[in-house]
């Protein structure tokens, strides 16, 4: 029988399926943070139950810590003890952690795929909802609770039912300026954010083929936000070069016999999925999201909705709602809307090929003085170095932007990074719920490219067009 | 994990699509270490005016009349977006034992029998008829009956509601997941040994 690939994952990793039971399914690997582990290492302590594979599990800090010098201690007392916290149970436990002043330190999504711990055919998980994000290796990956993150801890198994399977085929070629940011922000606008509930979505098609792995990973990232716990792509040559040489790879076997073994869980070609959605890569435009949630965005070229033309009444209140939260009125342009703040950086859009194409589009110019502030946060301290490395830092602070230290920073806005009420931004995160980035911020999602380019403007600005200096 | 079996309480309504756990709740109080606590800040930012104290009057959860409620009537895609845990213990700490929408995000989902809270999801047309009657009548309060599937409105009509054998015996027992799970241990390792073995061949 042709399979998918999430069909493969799962019967490869199936310990067994108890009668009347859910399945238990093998973790391959386990990644924690600081946020969501507390409770879980807590949990442990209390039933006096151990880690049964540290060896599988990675800790890093990333959600709470400072963007700013990482000299100076952290200044809010709870993020500083949530911090510590994380480094005790890492070392009680055993388990390898990646602290602030680790080289290998960043947000968790970026980190696993740089060293090479995320690899083709595994089980990840993390207490984190973008645990998607790894899903762009062909594993299958995602998001659990802290209860959860326990049962990893001390089973190295989750209890799972098989999900139903859907197939997003974008086809075609992307048109000049249109990334993955647009693609998946598109799909999310077509299926909405509840579109895939109970899913895990394989990205398939010509202009997902075309993508590097940057790209692949920010369109897996968002999954969650289409509704999808996990989605993935099927492993080729693209994942396989990206993946040489990393630091991390298993020691005991050729990288070419890895290699054979990666490409074996790659979709069956004609193998079935349960439903299926379209998009034709022709068709995306520069997205932006107008209101407050993912499924709230159109092409740069539109406006916001006109309530009387949205039929569904729940529909037509939340809309109502979201422009009245996000400050605008109906029917407006989008590259009418001016922005205060850009943020660049994010699991979603923090790597190095996002800060590439930002300073691409900010190379020769400024930012706008209308926009207050500009921040480039790096995913991580090797894509920060591998930034300095090229250059891109200068560009960036010579466009008038901030350059910080690694971490989650800005997309929720659980350290000092955070709007104010009203402050408007340009971000390349990945939610633009009420208060995300600050209690009554308001934010707009778009890719790094239309974030530079929103920054210079002031006002969003169709991509398209940008006069690129070199 | 105390079990759940029969609960009767107060509905209160929350009438958005799309709450997601940012709005549960915010950032700011997940940089606690300790797992309970959190009954205060649940649905903070919509909760209380911008002092962060004084009850916010348009937010109907507000009201008196919904004072101790215990069942939670939501809209679409309840719980979307991230996966913290801190959203159900919030809304278990505030009181609340079972939600009643249309659909729900799945981690949140989950996260729920965890935590021995009963999400249940009824057809939209359904759940407009129950937000109907919980505001029309004061003190509007239903009978959730799990080893029946069934909720039990004043009037004595009943709905029942699907769940899948596995979730019900689990929160109806009150089972700790991982005891559950090491039942099987042997399993696990011979998993394990198996995976090695086809490793080193």
């Amino acid at each position: 029988m042709k399979k998918n690939i999430y069909q493969k994952i799962w019967e490869a990793h199936l310990v067994c399926e108890p009668e009347g039971e859910d399945a238990i399914l093998y973790i391959d690997r386990h990644y924690i943070h600081e946020v969501t582990s507390p409770q879980a290492f807590e949990g442990l302590r209390l039933s006096d139950r151990k880690v049964r594979r540290p060896d599988l599990t990675y800790a890093t800090m990333d959600h709470n810590i400072p963007t700013t010098d990482r000299s100076l201690p952290i200044a809010d007392i709870l993020s500083r003890a949530q911090v510590e916290t994380l480094k005790k149970n890492c070392a009680q436990f055993n388990i390898e952690c990646f602290d602030m002043f680790d080289p290998r330190n960043g947000i968790v999504h970026v980190v696993g795929p740089e060293l090479g711990l995320t690899q083709p055919g595994m089980t990840i998980v993390c207490g984190d909802s973008h645990t998607s994000t790894h899903g762009a290796f062909g594993a299958l990956a995602h998001g659990i609770g802290t209860s959860e993150v326990e049962h990893v801890l001390a089973t190295q198994t989750l209890r799972q039912k098989a999900s139903k399977t859907m197939e997003v085929r974008i086809n075609g070629t992307l048109p000049p300026g249109i990334t993955s940011k647009d693609i998946v922000l598109a799909i999310i606008g077509k299926i909405g954010t509840s579109g895939g509930t109970g899913y895990v979505i394989e990205y398939t098609g010509e202009a997902i083929r075309n993508l590097s792995m940057e790209a692949r990973m920010t369109i897996c990232n968002m999954s969650i936000e289409a509704g999808a716990r996990a989605g993935l792509i099927s492993p080729d040559d693209t994942t396989i070069a990206f993946l040489k040489g990393r630091a991390m790879l298993p020691k005991d076997r050729s990288f070419e016999a890895l290699a054979e073994e990666w490409k074996q869980w790659a979709s069956d070609p004609g193998c079935s999925y349960d439903t299926l959605v379209e998009l034709n890569a022709e068709d995306i435009e520069p997205q932006v999201s107008w209101g407050t949630s993912p499924e709230m965005v159109g092409g740069i070229s539109g406006t916001t909705p006109v309530l009387a033309d949205v039929a569904d009444v729940n529909k037509r209140h939340a809309y109502g709602k979201a422009l009245e939260y996000m400050g605008l009125e109906e029917g407006m342009p989008l590259q009418s809307i001016a922005i205060d703040t850009v943020f660049i950086g994010s699991c979603t859009n923090g790597r190095i090929e996002d800060l590439r194409e930002a300073a691409k589009v900010l190379r020769g110019y400024k930012k706008a003085d209308s926009v207050q502030r500009a921040l480039i946060v790096p995913g991580s301290q090797a894509v920060k170095r591998q930034a300095e490395e090229e250059g891109l830092d200068r560009v960036f602070r010579d466009a008038g932007f901030e350059w910080r230290e690694s971490g989650c920073s800005m997309c929720l806005a659980m350290n000092d990074d955070k709007l104010a009420p009203g402050e408007r931004c340009a971000s390349t995160s990945n939610r633009n719920f009420e208060g995300r980035q600050g209690k009554g911020g308001r934010t707009h999602l778009v890719s790094p490219a239309m974030a530079a380019a929103a920054a210079v403007k002031g006002v969003f600005t169709d991509i398209r067009n940008w006069k690129y200096q070199d | 994990m105390n079990p759940f079996t029969i609960h009767k309480g107060l509905v209160a309504p929350l009438d958005a699509m799309h709450v997601d756990t940012d709005q549960i709740i915010p950032k700011q109080f997940l940089k606690r270490i300790e797992r309970t606590g959190y009954e205060d800040v649940l649905f903070f930012d919509w909760r209380y005016l911008d002092d962060g104290k004084t009850p916010n009057p348009e937010f109907e959860m507000n009201a008196p009349r919904y004072q101790g409620a215990s069942i939670l009537l939501a809209r679409d895609n309840f719980g979307c977006g991230s996966s913290r845990e801190h959203a159900p213990w919030a809304l278990f700490d505030y009181g609340i034992r079972s939600i009643i929408a249309p659909s729900f995000a799945d981690i949140f989902f989950n996260n729920c029998f965890n935590n021995g809270m009963l999400p249940i999801r009824l057809s939209a047309d359904l759940v407009e008829e129950l937000f109907q009657q919980t505001r029309a009548a004061e003190g509007y309060s239903l009978e959730i009956n799990l080893p029946g599937q069934k909720i039990i409105r004043p009037d004595g009509s009943a709905i029942s509601f699907e769940i899948t054998p596995f979730l019900k015996q689990r929160l109806l027992n009150g089972w700790d997941q991982i005891g559950l799970t090491l039942r099987y241990e042997d399993a696990i390792t011979a998993y394990e040994e198996k995976r090695a073995a086809a490793r080193n061949a």
